[in-house]
């Protein structure tokens, strides 16, 4: 295109094209202030709730806690008011813990046999897809899957069955991400490996995995974070305590999404503080999962450049 | 140093070693054992909840899909166990939530991708990951005591403006109180926004640069441009990442449970009371026995398989939009 | 077989290789080597390497001998690497990678049933064209073989053998817990051959060290292959013709063709004395790509 065919400029130097922003069409102008102006509000509308929700929890919880809010038994009645929520904490502590327990070693293998065996064989590529879909059950079925296929069968509720559920809804988690760091792992450090006379088994476990170990962390963390938050399985399967029970296998056990749950459906006062002490709470144990796992993946980042 | 030593004898032994070839062969069936636990479970889950559920569909037959009165304990005859009801709160609560996340969604997509300047971008992004970590149970509590008992007000309000106006005078009715359909596709839409997003932006960020800058070259506005470029390569992976988002709210159970109002209800008006099949659940779970216990796995049958299969077509979705992505650069 | 449509010159047909090199049997020791006594560690007769259908290199034979340096050189895709990784079995971990042919180690097929690759590339080591150090310190880098390979103490008195024989003791003794991602590109390589010597293996392999190396460190590997030839026998696949002239002992020039059905395969062209490869090559197109012509 040639100068002589922009239509002649007003009020400037003779010829020269109007490169000024009223150049613009009025209403190219407006369309695009109107568009971004709404993805600008789009943001305000995610930040609004979570701004309200944590702020919330963070003024009602900060009424009720304290440390016998952390110590003190359940009352094991929601008129009565006061602390505390000792034993849903190491419910949650000890039943997420056994979770993990099962769930991560399970998925970092089931990551090896994808990324360095199956690669893209059709079972494999079932297997990844499986997984993708099995992130998307819901956690309902998951507690009703456990509760038919461990509570009944051993016939009563115990803190292992809670694990069990949350082991279940890990595993993809555990399994897709710690994938995608294995796939990070350059091909040139098992050629290294393999060129040394190492086995492969020896190769996965002496050379990949440290390779991705900080990355693989991270997403299990993200995933523990995750299952700490689950509800609904606790609900079903573990039943109800109000004093503290170490034993997962022997006795009913609770947990803090659990309590929130009872506790917001009454109508008393001291109920509703207890769950918002236990939001607190929970919310404090996530942040902190998820805050720890952050500083290890950026710890990895840095090592890679 | 002596490297000389290193001399091998003249025939060395290249043979395998004892146990080196049978630890390889272990460690493998180990691994592919540990992947093939995924199969199994979803397996397993099929099986043991369909047999559970088993004596609900023989007594109820076709009717438990059919059928919107749900009375475990009726004053006189059989109970009677029809999903229909909660079915239908799962829909108009996951359409709801579609409705407000997926644009607000897209919305912030874009903002990470191509509007925020640097500084501004790490913090939406932080935003997106506090509004995922935070636990479900924790919206619903906020849900139950804070946000409903305001929207109340807000509701009434919204009736008295339609009141009379066809259609739409139905869909916002009387609002009795703040736990209705309404409100829990709001907090739906809440929990729904971070899992969207996040796959937008992923979408969004496969779009390639040359496309985005041949646009602005061509005197395109960022509007422009996002319109030319970004929508046409992403419309794929945008209808994947929308399924994704009616799974995980279908599934949602606790949040739902206490916001929805808890009452078996098929009603057009979405400021009354309803349930959903999985608050349903777990709200009923504890009190049932026999074939009511039975009738609720059954609500677990039907939200597996349809969460299984929206899972399925949406990563279909959008792993074909992928490839499609990658066939386009290559 | 059909007859190659090749352009006139000394290869007419599959698979005979003009070879100037003593003729008869190469698994003779050599009469004609510069030092006079090599023997013949490794050997290649025929070996053909298919990618699925496609065969990347065809009929290739040709001797490693021992304690010399072994160049192989030629034009981007005419299967030099491709060759170079069958020899220690590296091509089995390539998907439909296929390997026919014979290439034996001592007389023995390396190729055979009851022969494991472990215990292949445990003699038969390699070093790569990247550097390519494990995310570990610079003591377990060169560690790793010896552990793997079940050799217990004294690792430190090996650990600094290897690195002496690597010329790289001196600048890495104090900070021998370091990673080895933090040394230079050129001590990085250098690390690697440690991590390969270390394991005392019989030959070396040395798939383009250089090629992501300045001057500088390139010339201190050059020295140092020099020094390693006294012990190792080494191969080197190099794009880098001054390179091979200045290194190697014996010179394997490869080309890639196009066969009657328009696909294009490796060829080796000729085999023979490096000086007699740079000063009076046997074969037209070994002459063209040395000086320059080569299309």
């Amino acid at each position: 295109m040639t100068t002589t065919a922009t239509p002649p400029a007003t009020g400037r130097g003779q010829g020269a094209p109007d490169l000024s922003r009223g150049a613009l069409s009025m209403r190219r102008r407006v369309v695009n202030h109107v568009a971004s102006g709404s993805i600008h509000l789009a943001l305000l509308l995610a930040v609004i709730p979570l701004g309200l929700v944590i702020w919330t929890v963070l003024n009602r919880g900060a009424g009720v806690m304290s440390l016998d809010f952390l110590n003190a038994d359940i009352p094991n009645s929601y008129r009565r008011e006061g602390p505390g929520m000792g034993p849903a904490i190491v419910g949650t502590l000890l039943i997420t813990g056994m979770a993990s327990l099962m769930a991560i070693p399970l998925g970092v293998f089931g990551a090896i046999y994808l990324n360095e065996y199956g690669k893209q064989k059709p079972l494999a590529r079932t297997i990844r897809l499986m997984a993708d879909v099995m992130t998307g059950v819901p956690s309902i079925v998951m507690g009703l899957f456990i509760y038919i296929s461990w509570v009944l069968v051993v016939g009563r509720f115990t803190g292992f069955a809670g694990s069990l559920a949350l082991a279940c809804l890990m595993l993809p988690v555990v399994i897709r991400s710690s994938e995608e760091m294995l796939r990070l792992v350059p091909d040139e450090l098992r050629q290294a490996s393999l060129a040394l006379g190492a086995r492969k088994w020896r190769t996965i476990l002496t050379v990949v995995l440290p390779a991705a170990i900080s990355g693989i962390t991270s997403g299990a963390l993200l995933a523990v974070a995750r299952a700490a938050g689950e509800t609904a399985p606790i609900v079903i399967v573990t039943g109800i305590v109000f004093s503290t029970n170490t034993n997962l296998f022997d006795g009913s056990n609770t947990a803090l999404p659990a309590q929130i749950f009872r506790n917001a459906s009454q109508p008393f006062v001291g109920a509703q503080d207890r769950a918002w002490g236990a939001a607190l709470t929970l919310i404090v144990i996530v942040v902190l999962f998820t805050i720890v796992s952050r500083v290890i993946a950026n710890r990895f980042a840095l090592k890679e450049r | 140093m002596t490297l000389t030593e290193n001399k091998p004898e003249t025939r060395p032994s290249l043979a395998p070693q004892k146990g080196g070839l049978l630890a390889d062969r272990a460690f493998s069936w180990w691994t592919l054992g540990t992947g093939l636990l995924v199969l199994g479970i979803l397996a397993l889950i099929l099986i043991t909840t369909v047999r559970e559920a088993w004596p609900a569909f023989v007594e109820m037959g076709f009717r438990y899909v059919t059928e919107r009165t749900w009375d475990p304990n009726p004053a006189e005859g059989a109970p009677i166990f029809g999903a229909l009801s909660f079915m239908y709160g799962t829909a108009v609560t996951s359409l709801i939530a579609l409705l407000i996340a997926v644009p607000v969604s897209i919305g912030i997509a874009l903002f990470i991708t191509e509007l925020a300047p640097r500084r501004l971008r790490g913090s939406a992004i932080t935003v997106i990951d506090l509004l995922a970590a935070v636990p479900s149970v924790v919206f619903g509590l906020w849900g139950v005591l804070v946000l409903a008992p305001i929207l109340v007000d807000f509701y009434r309000g919204v009736h008295d403006v339609f009141s009379g106006v066809p259609v739409l005078g139905t869909i916002f009715g009387e609002a009795a109180s703040g736990r209705n359909f309404m409100t829990a596709g709001l907090i739906l839409a809440i929990m729904v926004t971070p899992i969207i997003t996040s796959i937008c932006r992923e979408v969004f960020g496969t779009v390639p640069q040359a496309d985005k800058d041949a646009a602005l070259a061509l005197g395109a506005t960022r509007w422009e441009m996002i319109r030319g470029a970004v929508f046409p390569h992403s419309f794929g992976g945008i209808t994947g990442a929308v399924m994704l988002g009616l799974g995980r709210a279908m599934g949602e159970t606790i949040a739902v449970a206490l916001v929805v109002g808890g009452s078996t209800n098929l009603s057009a008006n979405l400021f009354e009371p309803g349930n959903t099949m999985a608050a349903v659940i777990v709200q009923q779970f504890g009190e049932s026995t026999g074939t009511y216990t039975a009738a609720l796995i059954g609500l677990g049958v039907v939200l597996f398989g349809m969460t299984v299969l929206i899972n399925l077509a949406a990563q279909r979705i959008v792993r074909r939009a992928e490839a499609r992505m990658r066939g386009g650069v290559a | 077989m059909p007859t190659a449509n090749t352009p006139a010159g000394t290869v007419t047909s599959h698979p005979s290789v003009s070879v100037s090199a003593p003729s008869a049997g190469w698994n003779d020791a050599g009469v004609d080597t510069p030092d006079g006594a090599a023997t013949t560690v490794m050997n290649l007769a025929d070996v053909s390497v298919h990618y699925g259908s496609y065969e990347a290199v065809r009929g290739t034979s040709m001797p490693i001998r021992q304690n010399q340096i072994t160049a192989m050189i030629g034009p981007s895709g005419c299967g030099k690497s491709t060759i170079l990784r069958s020899l220690n079995r590296m091509n089995d971990l390539i998907a439909g990678a296929r390997v026919t042919g014979s290439v034996t180690y001592h007389g023995q097929d390396i190729y055979a049933k009851d022969v494991d690759p472990i215990q292949v590339r445990r003699r038969i080591g390699m070093v790569f064209q990247k550097p390519n150090p494990f995310p570990k310190s610079i003591y377990d880098n060169v560690a790793y073989g010896l552990r793997i390979n079940g050799i217990k103490g004294k690792l430190d008195d090996h650990v600094e053998e290897a690195l002496t024989g690597a010329a790289l003791w001196d600048e890495v003794k104090d900070k021998l817990k370091t990673s080895g991602l933090a040394l230079s590109g050129g001590q990085q390589q250098r690390l690697c051959i440690a991590r390969t010597i270390a394991v005392k293996p019989d030959v070396i392999l040395m798939d383009e060290p250089c090629s992501a190396l300045d001057p500088i460190a390139t010339s201190k590997i050059e020295d140092l292959m020099y020094e390693l030839s006294k012990s190792y026998t080494i191969v080197i696949v190099t794009h880098n013709m001054q390179q091979a002239a200045r290194v190697s002992h014996y010179t394997a020039f490869f080309t890639a063709e196009v066969d009657e059905k328009q696909v294009r395969h490796g060829r080796l062209v000729e085999f023979d004395q490096t000086s007699r490869i740079f000063t009076n090559p046997g074969d037209k197109r070994t002459e063209d790509y040395i000086t320059g012509r080569f299309g």
